[in-house]
C-alpha cells in the first residue's frame, strides 16, 4: 500500500490488485472521526482532488470510497451552513465541488458501514456500485431540519428506488437499514460488518481484470440512461459500442474468447 | 425517576444480570419498567466486560406480561388506548435488542411467564426454568393477539399446530410440558436456578465470545431475518384488537375478577 498526498480529512492510498502486476485500486477513506465524517467543504475539496488523482493515474483501474465502520458520513456539516442566506449559499456554490465527482471516469465503488445520512447518502449514491455492511444506515433526514436534500438526493434516490418510496423517505426523513436498501435496489450487496471493505475491494479487483477503456465507456453509457431519453441513451450506447472496436482491448478480448483463453487487457 | 428500583442490574465475572423487580405485580410491565429494561439491555450490549447476560425476575413470578392495571385501559366509555403504538415503543425495541445483541442471553425463569413475559423469555437464547414454572400465552384471554414476537417465535420453535393451540386456549402449561415441546433447555430445582444460570453464563463468558456472537448473528439471519417486519405487523393487528369491544370486556372482567362475555366484535 502506497500513501500518496497527505490530506487533513481523508486518507488516500493505492493498493495493488492481486495477480495483476502494476495494476492498483485507488482507495479514498473519509477520515474526520470526531465529526462522524460530516462532509464539510474542505473534506469535499480533498475528496474530489484525491479521486481526480486516482482517475488520472494509469495504474488505477477502480476507485473504492469508504468511511469508518461506525460512519461513512453522518451528513453535511450543519454548523458550517446554519448561518447561510440564500444569496451567500448560492455565491459559495459548494455543490460545484460535488459536481466534479460526476466527471470521474473510472468506476467508483462505495463501501458503506454505519451512518450514510443526508449528504453521506447522496455521496453514496454518486458512486457506481454500493457494498453495504449489515450495520449501514441510510437516510435523507434533511426535512427534519427544515431543508431538503441538496446534493442530488431527490433525483438519485428517486431514480434508484422509484417515486413512491423516494417520496416516503425524503418526506419523512426516516432512516432505513442496509437490508431495506437492498430490497429497494439501492445497494448491490449487504455483507457482514467486519468484512464490508474487503468485499468492496474484491469487487474492485474483479473489475480491474476488465478492459479499462470498456469499463469507462460502459459507465458513461449507463449514466447516460439517467440523463436523457431512451432514444438518446440507445444512440449513445451504440456510439460507445462502435468506438470500442478501435481499441486493442476489443481485439484481444474477442481473440481470447475464440481461442478459449483469458484475455489480458492493456487499456489501449 | 423513582426511588424504588423496579429493575436491578449487576455485573460480575463477565456476566450481566438483569432482574425485573416489581414482585408485587409479578414483574408485569408498566411503561417505566419496559423503558428501564430497554436501557439496561443497551448498556449491557455496549459494556465490553459483559460477555453473557442473565434475565430473571424477583419474587415468585418471572413476568406476567403487560400490567393490565397500570394503564387506564379498563376505562368505560373512555378513549381506547393505541396498543399498536404501545407495542412499537415499549415491547418491539426489547425484542429487537434481545435478538440483535451479539451476546448470549440466558433467561432464568423463576416463576410464571405470561403474555409478553413468555414472549420475551422465548426470544432469549437459553431458558433455564424451575419445576414450579408455568407458561401461558394469555393474550387471547382478554381479547388480544399474542405479541412481542410471540407469533413469530412460537410456531418456529414448536410448530404451527401446537403454537396455535396454546395461543387460542390461553391455558397455562408446566415446565415439564415446555421441556417436551422443546421450549426450554433445562428444568432445575428452585434453589438451584440462579446457581445454574450463573454457572452457564460464566462458562460462556470465558468462551470464544466473538464466535458465539457470530453464531447468534448467523442464526438471526437464518431464522429471525424478517423479525422487524413481523413485529410491525403484530403491532398493527394488536391495534385492531385493542379497539375491539371484546378487549374492553376482557380487561373489565379481568379487573372485576369475573368471566368475560365475548361477542366477537
Amino acid at each position: 500500500m502506497t500513501m500518496t498526498t497527505t490530506y487533513k480529512n481523508i486518507l488516500t492510498a493505492k493498493e495493488p490488485v492481486p495477480g495483476l502486476s502494476g495494476v492498483n485500486i485507488g482507495l479514498v477513506t473519509l477520515n474526520r472521526p470526531a465529526a462522524l465524517n460530516a462532509l464539510n467543504h474542505e473534506l469535499m475539496e480533498e475528496l474530489v482532488q484525491a479521486m481526480t488523482d486516482h482517475d488520472k493515474d494509469d495504474s488505477v483501474r477502480v476507485i473504492v470510497l469508504t468511511g469508518s465502520e461506525r460512519a461513512f458520513a453522518a451528513g453535511a456539516d450543519i454548523k458550517e451552513m446554519s448561518e447561510e442566506t440564500t444569496v451567500s449559499i448560492m455565491m459559495k456554490d459548494r455543490f460545484a465541488t460535488w459536481d466534479r465527482i460526476r466527471a470521474i471516469k473510472k468506476p467508483i465503488i462505495a463501501a458503506i458501514s454505519g451512518y450514510a445520512l443526508g449528504g453521506g447518502c447522496e455521496l453514496t449514491m454518486m458512486c457506481d456500485m454500493i457494498i453495504a455492511s449489515e450495520s449501514a444506515q441510510f437516510g435523507q433526514p434533511e426535512i427534519n431540519i427544515g431543508v431538503i436534500p441538496g446534493a442530488g438526493g431527490t433525483q438519485r434516490l428517486t431514480r434508484a428506488v422509484g417515486k413512491y418510496k423516494a417520496m416516503e423517505l425524503i418526506l419523512t426523513g426516516r432512516p432505513f437499514t442496509a437490508y431495506e436498501a437492498l430490497d429497494m435496489g439501492l445497494v448491490n450487496r449487504v455483507v457482514a460488518t467486519e468484512i464490508y471493505l474487503d468485499e468492496a475491494k474484491k469487487l474492485a479487483y474483479e473489475l480491474s481484470q476488465k478492459s479499462p477503456i470498456a469499463l469507462q465507456l460502459a459507465k458513461e453509457a449507463v449514466l447516460k440512461s439517467y440523463d436523457g431519453t431512451l432514444s438518446e441513451g440507445l444512440q449513445f450506447e451504440r456510439k460507445n459500442f462502435y468506438m470500442l472496436f478501435s481499441s486493442e482491448d476489443q481485439k484481444e478480448g474477442m481473440k481470447a474468447f475464440i481461442e478459449k483463453r483469458k484475455a489480458t487487457f492493456n487499456g489501449k | 425517576m423513582t426511588d424504588e428500583k423496579i429493575l436491578l442490574t449487576e455485573k460480575k465475572n463477565g456476566v450481566g444480570i438483569i432482574t425485573l423487580n416489581r414482585p408485587d405485580r409479578l414483574n408485569a410491565f408498566n411503561d417505566e419498567l419496559s423503558f428501564q429494561f430497554q436501557d439496561a439491555l443497551k448498556e449491557m450490549e455496549k459494556d465490553k466486560e459483559v460477555k453473557a447476560i442473565i434475565l430473571t425476575g424477583a419474587g415468585r413470578g418471572f413476568c406476567a406480561g403487560q400490567d393490565l392495571q397500570s394503564r387506564n385501559i379498563a376505562q368505560e366509555g373512555g378513549e381506547r388506548p393505541s396498543l399498536g403504538e404501545s407495542i412499537r415503543r415499549r415491547y418491539n425495541p426489547l425484542v429487537i435488542k434481545l435478538r440483535r445483541m451479539e451476546k448470549p442471553i440466558i433467561c432464568a425463569v423463576n416463576g410464571v411467564a405470561a403474555g409478553a413475559g413468555m414472549s420475551l423469555a422465548m426470544l432469549c437464547d437459553y431458558r433455564i426454568v424451575t419445576d414450579k414454572v408455568n407458561f401461558i400465552q394469555s393474550f387471547t384471554k382478554v381479547g388480544l393477539i399474542p405479541d412481542s414476537g410471540s407469533t413469530f417465535i412460537l410456531p418456529r420453535m414448536i410448530g404451527y399446530t401446537k403454537a396455535f393451540e396454546l395461543m387460542l386456549s390461553a391455558d397455562k402449561f408446566s415446565a415439564q410440558e415446555a421441556l417436551e415441546f422443546g421450549l426450554v433447555n433445562k428444568i432445575v430445582a428452585e434453589e438451584d436456578l440462579m446457581k445454574e444460570a450463573v454457572a452457564l453464563a460464566e462458562k460462556l463468558a470465558l468462551g470464544p465470545t466473538k464466535a458465539f456472537g457470530l453464531t447468534k448473528r448467523a442464526l438471526n439471519r437464518a431464522i429471525f431475518h424478517d423479525l422487524e417486519e413481523l413485529l410491525e405487523y403484530e403491532a398493527q393487528l394488536q391495534e385492531i384488537a385493542g379497539r375491539s369491544d371484546d378487549f374492553a370486556e376482557g380487561v373489565k372482567a379481568f379487573v372485576e375478577k369475573r368471566t368475560p362475555v365475548y361477542k366477537g366484535k
